[in-house]
């Protein structure tokens, strides 16, 4: 627990607040998370919860939109202080990210290569020559056939699939160490889906590449994340390792999702699922902001946010409750 | 080849579209009280003349006939002789043509460089002082006439300033582009209130992408950004919409060309209708329509260019 | 401290408004409201504002620089500026009304019918607007202006024949959307007339855009009918209206500028008046949920 715990990146507080007429949304309400070289951490939540938010927000691409407070600490540096200029040299090279539409994320009037190989430029020093090499090679490795003929070709040749291929290509040119991965499969065939995440999945083990994965589903974190931190309007409700919080979720949001994954149920057994829908932003209550969807909710839980705390065991949950939840989950 | 099939195939769509505008042209004329050899022909014509004028349009024969004489007379570029110019009206509309094209082409460029940059900033600054400012002056703009343009632009900048020329279109080509600037402004000003709504709207679309965000989480430098990946979709838009705006841009040249006494085909229409002058009113109204039509080939072509999922379909 | 809270407690809380009232009460709407109110009471009752006769010659008054007697100045016959463009607003707005109102009510109608009986009408109608946007507006209309002669009730009709397949146009595009909605298929399930599902069920849907449209056209209406005045084409001469003022200052512009740019000025008003309001009804009656 000395050296391991050397984080890549240290989230602190982070809060992203939009302004729309005279009134402040908070979309990102002072989360904190790390994420250690070479780790999959997947960042839960329903959508409108703040994840693909506080992706943007890490790598200053929210800024246009609203306001980011807090520190997001890059191997010691906060990039928050930094300018947009001064970020263009961590973007694309030692952060990289790709999102979740491969038809619209790709310009459409662009050759794939040229989409590549501009990156490249960016932030290397690679000539010409080498450029068209090393997209070729990239091409390659995320698993593109007859990579060399398909330079020229633009996006709308390729599926969406391959199209999703191409967008982790051009995340992965210039070797970056960490990787915001933002639902990167949700918009694929599910049979599409497995192969992206193995991708994924044996590119970070290679390369030795951190990701963080946003995702709604909490089978793809299963299948894919050392750790899991679990969002909901906005705040942190629960983390830890992705073994024990699947094992012992200790917040009623996360045992929630988790009975609605449906697993070892018999045929024709209706889904569960969460009752509510997640509050929107102009109208968060003044406590838990779970709380009316709660089926443990009392007077505490409406009156005060509950803060994460540190349990046994490595995770962290966020509720007024955890000691009851616990019993439960381990009776 | 594939674009050479294309613009064949574009072409060949366009025929039906101009016998139904030789139709309008056609039933124009006929839509006046009288003989049509008669208002076809100068008011001093004797009845010999008005005799050769009904066989040649066919007036003796059905409806249907009539139009075949119209459409295979106007092929053969026989469009008549015009009554005010004593000339054949082909001749007289061809030698009027480049100027109106010269100020045409003149204006779209004008357009581009006035409110393309302006979308521009207006989208970059979005809903702060700048852009609502920038909104407010095209507002103004689309609720004035375009002879008012003029005559404000006449009054100050050629008559009080001396500036520029007062009227006329010069000889050599700097000459043209000196004389044609303020008719071409104010046909500029006034299409650039007309797109410069759509094309701010456009642009923030753009820039919302998410190509563009994609591409600036590839850590690329801002003018690499706007340059490459914003501007050359933007530029898809504005084509479009200027495309879509020809007509009224011609319109606009029309009454542009009167104010500044630019001897070009819009001058020449008002006058023509000012002498009853039906062939040319015909001949005139036909090569509008023929410029329009070139326009919207031409934007195609520019959009097939700029647009690599447009080419191969 | 009682006391005050109990007067906290009874202070009746603020109301809300309504979004769609918000946004009837922003600047640009009570803008282009006062200036269209200002405008039809101008168009109403001339007589009322106007200091002068607007045909009264005053040869003791020619030319007149813009002064208390005269605040827009007089021009070469004598006649004050102010009540010449005053008397005006009766015909423009009457251009403004005329020139679009036929070819809304006779597009409605070809465009709804189009779009709900579709086959061989629709196609023929894609011709028909095909060829239409092949000629500039202008040059059509004052083709057929030149035929029926020049006059205001001649480009009423030229404008009308042109404009209608625009309105039809929209009308159609407006009809087919709500076509594929469950709302007319149901309506065909239970067999109402064709009339009825147009007329009552899919029209009132299509209104938004139409009163928007309608709301921009009266404000080109206006710069047309001045144009066309301006060009000869339109209102005659002695009859004050705008286009035709200006076209008779025309010729002074140097001596008495007053006299072209006052009546441009109120053009310039009077079609930012028709576009504020239409922008903010295209706000306020857009249907609630959508963006």
């Amino acid at each position: 627990m000395t050296n391991q715990n050397e984080s890549l990146l240290q989230v602190r507080d982070l809060t992203t607040t939009f302004h729309s007429k005279g009134r402040a949304l908070r979309a990102v309400d002072g989360i904190s998370f790390d994420v250690r070289a070479g780790e999959v951490l997947g960042l839960v939540g329903e959508s409108g919860s703040g994840k693909s938010i506080s992706l943007r927000s890490i790598i200053g691409l929210a800024r246009d939109y609203g306001t980011v407070e807090g520190n997001v600490y890059w191997k010691g540096e906060d990039l928050l202080t930094r300018t947009d200029k001064q970020l263009q040299c961590v973007r694309g090279s030692q952060i990289s990210m790709i999102f979740q539409e491969p038809m619209t994320s790709l310009n459409p009037l662009l050759t794939v290569g040229l989409q590549i190989e501009e990156n490249l430029k960016a932030h290397t020093d690679l000539d010409r020559r080498a450029r068209k090499a090393r997209a070729i090679e990239l091409l390659d490795t995320v698993g593109i056939p007859s990579a060399s003929s398909r330079l020229k070709d633009f996006p709308h040749q390729f599926s969406g699939g391959m199209r999703q291929r191409v967008m982790i290509a051009i995340a992965l040119a210039s070797n970056p160490e960490l990787l915001l991965a933002d639902e990167p499969t949700t918009a694929l065939d599910v049979t599409i889906q497995d192969q992206i995440l193995q991708l994924l999945l044996s590119l970070a083990k290679n390369l030795n590449i951190a990701i963080v994965l946003v995702t709604h589903d909490l089978g793809v974190v299963a299948q894919t994340c050392d750790r899991v931190a679990v969002m909901y309007a906005g705040r942190l409700v629960e983390t830890g390792s992705v073994r024990d919080v699947l094992k012992r979720p200790q917040h009623p949001y996360t045992l929630g999702l988790l009975k609605s994954v449906p697993e070892n149920i018999p045929p024709r057994t209706p889904l569960y699922s969460v009752p509510g829908t997640p509050p929107a932003l102009d109208a968060l209550p003044k406590g838990c902001a779970f709380a009316p969807r709660c089926y443990k909710a009392e007077d505490v839980c409406l009156g005060s946010k509950p803060l994460l705390s540190q349990l046994g065991d490595g995770i962290s949950s966020a509720c007024h409750f955890t000691a009851d939840i616990r019993e439960e989950v381990l009776a | 080849m594939s674009s050479l099939s294309y613009l064949v195939s574009r072409l060949l769509q366009i025929i039906p579209t101009f016998l139904l505008v030789m139709v309008v042209i056609f039933l124009l004329v006929r839509m006046l009280p009288g003989d049509p050899a008669i208002a076809m022909a100068d008011a001093k014509a004797t009845e010999a003349q008005l005799e050769l004028i009904r066989q040649k349009l066919g007036l003796n024969e059905p409806l249907v006939m009539q139009f075949f004489y119209f459409v295979k007379n106007t092929l053969s570029g026989d469009m008549g002789t015009s009554i005010l110019l004593k000339a054949p009206v082909l001749d007289v509309i061809i030698e009027r043509i480049p100027v109106t094209a010269f100020l045409t082409l003149y204006a779209v460029c004008l357009s581009i460089l006035i409110a393309g940059p302006l979308a521009f900033v207006a989208a970059l600054n979005k809903n702060r002082g700048l852009d609502i400012a920038i909104r407010s002056g095209f507002q103004v703009g689309l609720s004035t006439p375009v002879f008012y343009i003029g005559l404000l632009l006449l009054t100050f900048l050629a008559a009080s300033l001396r500036l520029f020329p007062v009227g006329g279109y010069g000889t050599t080509f700097l000459q043209h582009l000196h004389h044609l600037m303020l008719p071409a402004l104010t046909v500029a000003l006034y299409t650039s209130a007309i797109i410069m709504r759509n094309l701010r709207s456009a642009v923030i679309e753009v820039l919302d992408a998410d190509y563009v965000q994609f591409a600036r989480s590839k850590g690329l430098s801002r003018s690499v950004i706007l340059g490459r990946h914003v501007l050359r979709n933007a530029l898809i838009s504005t084509v479009t919409l200027l495309g879509l705006s020809i007509g009224n841009l011609m319109s606009g040249t029309l009454v542009t060309e009167t104010v500044f006494a630019v001897p070009g085909l819009g001058r020449l229409m008002l006058e023509a209708i000012f002498a009853r002058d039906y062939p040319l009113i015909q001949g005139l109204t036909l090569t509008f329509a023929v410029m329009v039509s070139l326009v919207f080939l031409f934007t195609d072509m520019v959009q097939a260019w700029l647009d690599p999922r447009l080419r191969l379909s | 401290m009682t006391q005050l809270d109990t007067l906290q407690a009874t202070t009746p809380q603020k109301k809300k408004l309504h979004p769609r009232v918000k946004a009837l009460l922003r600047p640009g709407f009570l803008l282009g409201f006062f200036i269209l109110s200002s405008s039809i009471l101008l168009a109403v009752f001339p007589w009322a504002f106007a200091p002068y006769d607007p045909n009264a010659f005053d040869f003791n008054a020619i030319q007149k620089s813009p002064s208390w007697a005269h605040p827009f100045g007089t021009d070469n016959l004598g006649r004050d500026t102010l009540s010449r463009v005053i008397w005006a607003y009766q015909v423009d707005m009457q251009i403004a009304f005329f020139a679009t109102f036929f070819a809304m009510v006779i597009g409605v109608v070809v465009g709804s019918l189009v779009a709900y009986h579709g086959g061989i009408a629709d196609v023929l109608f894609g011709r028909l607007v095909d060829v239409t946007i092949t000629f500039p507006f202008l040059v059509l209309v004052i083709a057929v202006v030149a035929v029926l002669g020049p006059g205001l009730t001649n480009m009423y009709v030229a404008v009308t024949l042109v404009q209608w397949v625009y309105y039809a146009r929209l009308t159609r595009a407006e009809i087919m959307t709500q076509m594929t909605s469950d709302y007319a298929s149901a309506g065909r399930v239970m067999g109402y007339s064709s009339t009825r599902i147009i007329f009552r069920h899919l029209l009132p849907n299509a209104t938004t855009p139409l009163i928007t449209y309608w709301m921009t056209d009266m404000a080109l209406a206006i710069l047309l009918g001045s144009s066309l005045g301006y060009l000869g084409l339109g209102a005659q001469p002695p009859q004050a209206e705008w286009g035709v003022l200006i076209a008779e200052g025309r010729n002074f512009i140097t001596t008495a500028w007053w006299m072209s740019l006052m009546p441009g000025i109120a053009i310039v008003v009077t079609g930012l008046g028709f576009s504020l309001v239409g922008d903010s009804l295209a706000d306020v009656l857009r249907p609630r949920g959508a963006s």
